[in-house]
């Protein structure tokens, strides 16, 4: 059951952990974005296309990271919107992720109607590891985490590590940090704020989009448009998070378990029993983030500039 | 090669409305200390972002070592050694101190950051040039001074040798003026040639070598400081002469219009006393100055008679009536003026026209205002007009937005605002701070008029000059309490600082 309950939780923990870390790399350069949720529904939306029109013809696990590539370009290519908007045009940069937000689930909509007539795009889950290799094997941790699981929760693991290896260890991360906190320092030092800030909302926008990929793939079929407010929920464990890699990991693990829990409750009996409506537990992941986010939120550490578009002129 | 590292020759800068910088010519030679003295507006840092590669001029050559140079942002000019200390420090307030220093030419090995050889020159240029900076410590948590070291240590690890200072000591305490003072003739001996903004002539007699004048964007002279009095350097400075003291006559006290009793506030930390057990009363036409030094309870006294702050015990009384709990607009409506310590935070709406601002405390009055809907008519006649008799000067007039304003002339429109609601009672508080010359001989003058007129005036003020200048009673604060009552005629300087230094409680 436990062993269960972890490989569950991984479904939603990753997506969820991915498309957070998007988000911090653009607020870290400086640019709130909130279109994640958008950004998700074209990244699932392409990605799983793709996978919809290419599967048969190439064995499972190329097509799943072939989709992944694809559903990132997807997401870098809509999040350029953003950044043009927020970037250059100095937009407010909750107008425009808002306008992405709408704009995601009709513009697929429409497209898949487009192409096929209905909106549901299904596809075949065949990118199941049952158990990999030597490490299922071995005894607690191999059904713990080699067993029941997709090829995407070690990409999600190593862009864990791999995001808090450039933010922390690189000079480009350095130089995106400073542009999120204090862009006249970084512009007074001849780095390019303007050029630092695409280069987080793009690395946000395939992150994005990767995650929206990630979070359809286990937990259904087909694809019907939503990828169900995961995009404002990452936002929430950015958050919870306070923008720093390894807690958001912790987040995330702490949001997907609550999911989990509402999820898969029926399949516990001690839950059961106590007799509470299953519409109860399907609100805890979403209770829950707003109770952290009202006890969180005094202790903010956000990024300083976030959310103010950078002028060369102002003082 | 020529005799100088710098030259601006004939630098000409127009912004609408405005001609900064009008054929301005600076020298800099190697190895000195070289002053650029102005008013605030004067066009000082106008001239240095232009060297900086910030703003382009509209005509005039820049030359390096003779050879003419152009200079199209702050990349071009970091490439030429020339390094400059924003007046605002430019340094992210959760990095490093090394982070700081580093970024932007960091060193990289394999990809990823190589801070080892980077701390090492570091730590050798800070001990080089004896600035004593740990870089490990987080700027925010340093004090103002060491991140003004920090700033200097980012130009020393990019090698600069010309090194601009845009008023470098207006956030500093007088003991870290005088270590920047060292540090700055340190890197002059070790051949490096500063440039160094600034209004305060006491300093440009302690430090430089030459000084160049500027007055309303035009070019003054050149002169050696040595030979030179700070009269005229003053004079060169505002066009005519200044007095650097206050004439007035003896005060002719009338009535009390301000009576504080037993007035107390807590700490809303901890519970500690900021002030206690405070009583005074300001009469009308004298001024009284209550002297301290920063942090003794100033502040909190002075919120707590505006209605900033809630008094925890005590009483306040404006023209016999009590106003301890009154709210802010009764105070103001009641007679109470004031120039706030913190005119960006208190005084202004930074992002507003300048007329909005001369009338935030009185645009209900039917003056301003018909049934609810304001009289943009009468707002701005009555702003021009407080323009015009106050020589406040902006770019375009009623309509500015008081954020690209000078400090200086932001203080003055606060000053005519407050001064024209004609109040009984006027509390100023470190009216001149971060003023130039002019400004503060115009502010001082403002004040004993006022005096003379008949009204309390309540200074608070931490430079030792303006309160043995001005004051006609000195309340010393020490500690949040009153800990003597002076007559700057009798007392003597020396006195005076021993008494906020603390040490004249117990002889007394």
């Amino acid at each position: 059951m436990l062993y269960f309950i972890i490989q569950q939780m991984m479904y939603f923990s990753i997506p969820l952990l991915i498309v957070a870390l998007g988000g911090l790399f653009s607020e870290r350069s400086g640019v709130v974005n909130i279109a994640l949720e958008g950004i998700m529904v074209i990244g699932a939306f392409s990605g799983i296309y793709f996978i919809n029109q290419t599967q048969g013809a190439l064995p499972g696990q190329p097509v799943l990271l072939l989709a992944i590539l694809v559903a990132a370009a997807a997401g870098m290519l809509i999040s350029l919107l953003h950044a043009y908007a927020a970037i250059n045009m100095k937009a407010d940069q909750v107008i425009s992720g808002t306008a992405i937000n709408i704009f995601a689930p009709a513009f697929v909509i429409f497209v898949a109607r487009m192409l096929q007539g209905v909106q549901q795009i299904p596809f075949v889950n065949q990118f199941r590891i049952n158990s990999v290799p030597v490490l299922g094997d071995i005894p607690v941790i191999g059904p713990l985490l080699f067993q029941n699981t997709y090829i995407t929760t070690y990409i999600g693991v190593g862009i864990l590590v791999i995001s808090w290896l450039v933010l922390y260890k690189t000079r480009f991360g350095l130089r995106l940090r400073a542009c999120g906190e204090h862009p006249q320092a970084a512009d007074s030092v001849g780095i390019n704020v303007y050029k630092m800030r695409y280069a987080g909302v793009l690395i946000s926008g395939a992150l994005a989009g990767i995650g929206g990929l990630v979070f359809v793939i286990p937990t259904s079929t087909n694809f019907n448009a939503t990828v169900s407010g995961y995009g404002f929920l990452a936002l929430a464990v950015l958050i919870f998070g306070q923008w720093k890699p390894w807690r958001i990991a912790g987040a995330a693990l702490f949001f997907g378990f609550m999911k989990t829990l509402s999820a898969v409750y029926s399949g516990i009996p001690f839950l059961v029993g106590l007799g509470i409506p299953s519409n109860i537990y399907k609100m805890i992941p979403y209770v829950a983030t707003l109770i952290l986010l009202a006890f969180t939120g005094k202790t903010s550490c956000a990024p300083k500039a976030e959310g103010i578009p950078y002028d060369k002129g102002s003082r | 090669m020529s005799e100088y590292v710098i030259e601006m020759c004939d630098i000409v800068k127009e912004f609408p409305g405005i001609i900064a910088n009008d054929h301005i010519t600076l020298q800099l030679k190697k190895g000195e200390i070289h002053a650029l003295l102005g008013e605030n507006g004067a066009g000082k840092s106008t001239l240095m972002s232009v060297l900086f590669g910030m703003y382009q001029p509209e005509h005039g050559v820049i030359k390096k070592d003779g050879q003419e140079v152009k200079i199209k942002d702050p990349n071009d000019a970091n490439r030429l050694g020339i390094g400059m200390v924003h007046q605002h420090f430019k340094l992210v307030h959760n990095f490093t101190v090394l982070e700081n220093i580093i970024l932007g030419v960091e060193t990289v090995k394999g990809g990823l950051l190589k801070m080892d050889d980077a701390r090492k020159r570091v730590v050798e240029l800070s001990e080089q040039y004896g600035l004593s900076v740990d870089p490990d410590a987080i700027i925010e948590d340093i004090t103002v001074g060491m991140q003004q070291r920090v700033e200097i240590l980012k130009m020393l690890y990019r090698e600069n040798e010309i090194l601009i200072f845009d008023e470098p000591t207006a956030v500093l305490t007088p003991q870290e003026i005088e270590e920047l003072m060292k540090i700055m003739k340190n890197l002059a001996k070790e051949g490096k040639s500063i440039l160094f903004i600034t209004h305060k002539l006491n300093e440009i007699k302690a430090a430089a070598d030459r000084c160049t004048v500027l007055r309303k964007g035009k070019y003054i002279g050149t002169i050696d400081v040595a030979p030179a009095s700070k009269e005229e350097m003053s004079e060169m400075m505002v066009g005519r002469k200044v007095s650097l003291q206050v004439e007035k006559s003896d005060a002719a006290c009338g009535e009390k219009v301000l009576e504080v009793e037993g007035l107390s506030v807590h700490s809303k930390v901890g519970g500690k006393h900021l002030v206690k057990d405070v009583t005074f009363n300001v009469r009308r036409g004298e001024i009284v100055c209550v002297a301290g030094i920063d942090g003794n309870g100033q502040t909190e006294l002075v919120q707590a008679i505006t209605g900033l702050m809630k008094i925890d015990a005590g009483k306040v009384v404006l023209k016999g009536e009590d106003i301890t709990n009154a709210h802010i607009r009764k105070r103001n409506t009641s007679g109470l003026g004031h120039i706030p310590e913190d005119r960006h935070k208190h005084g202004l709406v930074l992002d507003y026209p300048l007329a909005y601002n001369m009338v935030l405390q009185r645009y209900f009055e039917p003056q301003f205002c018909n049934h609810g809907f304001l009289k943009f008519d009468e707002i701005y006649r009555y702003s021009d007009a407080l323009i015009e008799k106050f020589d406040v000067r902006s770019g375009q007039g009623s309509d500015t937005i008081v954020r690209s304003m000078s400090g200086g002339n932001q203080q003055k429109a606060i000053v005519a605002r407050e001064i024209d609601r004609n109040p009984d009672l006027l509390i100023a508080v470190q009216p001149t701070r971060g003023l130039d010359v002019g400004a503060i001989e115009y502010i001082h003058k403002q004040l004993v008029k006022e005096r003379d007129e008949g009204r309390g005036i309540l200074l608070v003020s931490l430079e030792l000059d303006e309160v043995m200048n001005l004051s006609d009673r000195i309340l010393v604060m020490y500690e949040g309490e009153i800990v003597a009552e002076l007559d700057p005629k009798t007392v003597t300087v020396q006195e005076l600082g021993l008494y906020m230094a603390g040490s004249g409680k117990k002889e007394a």
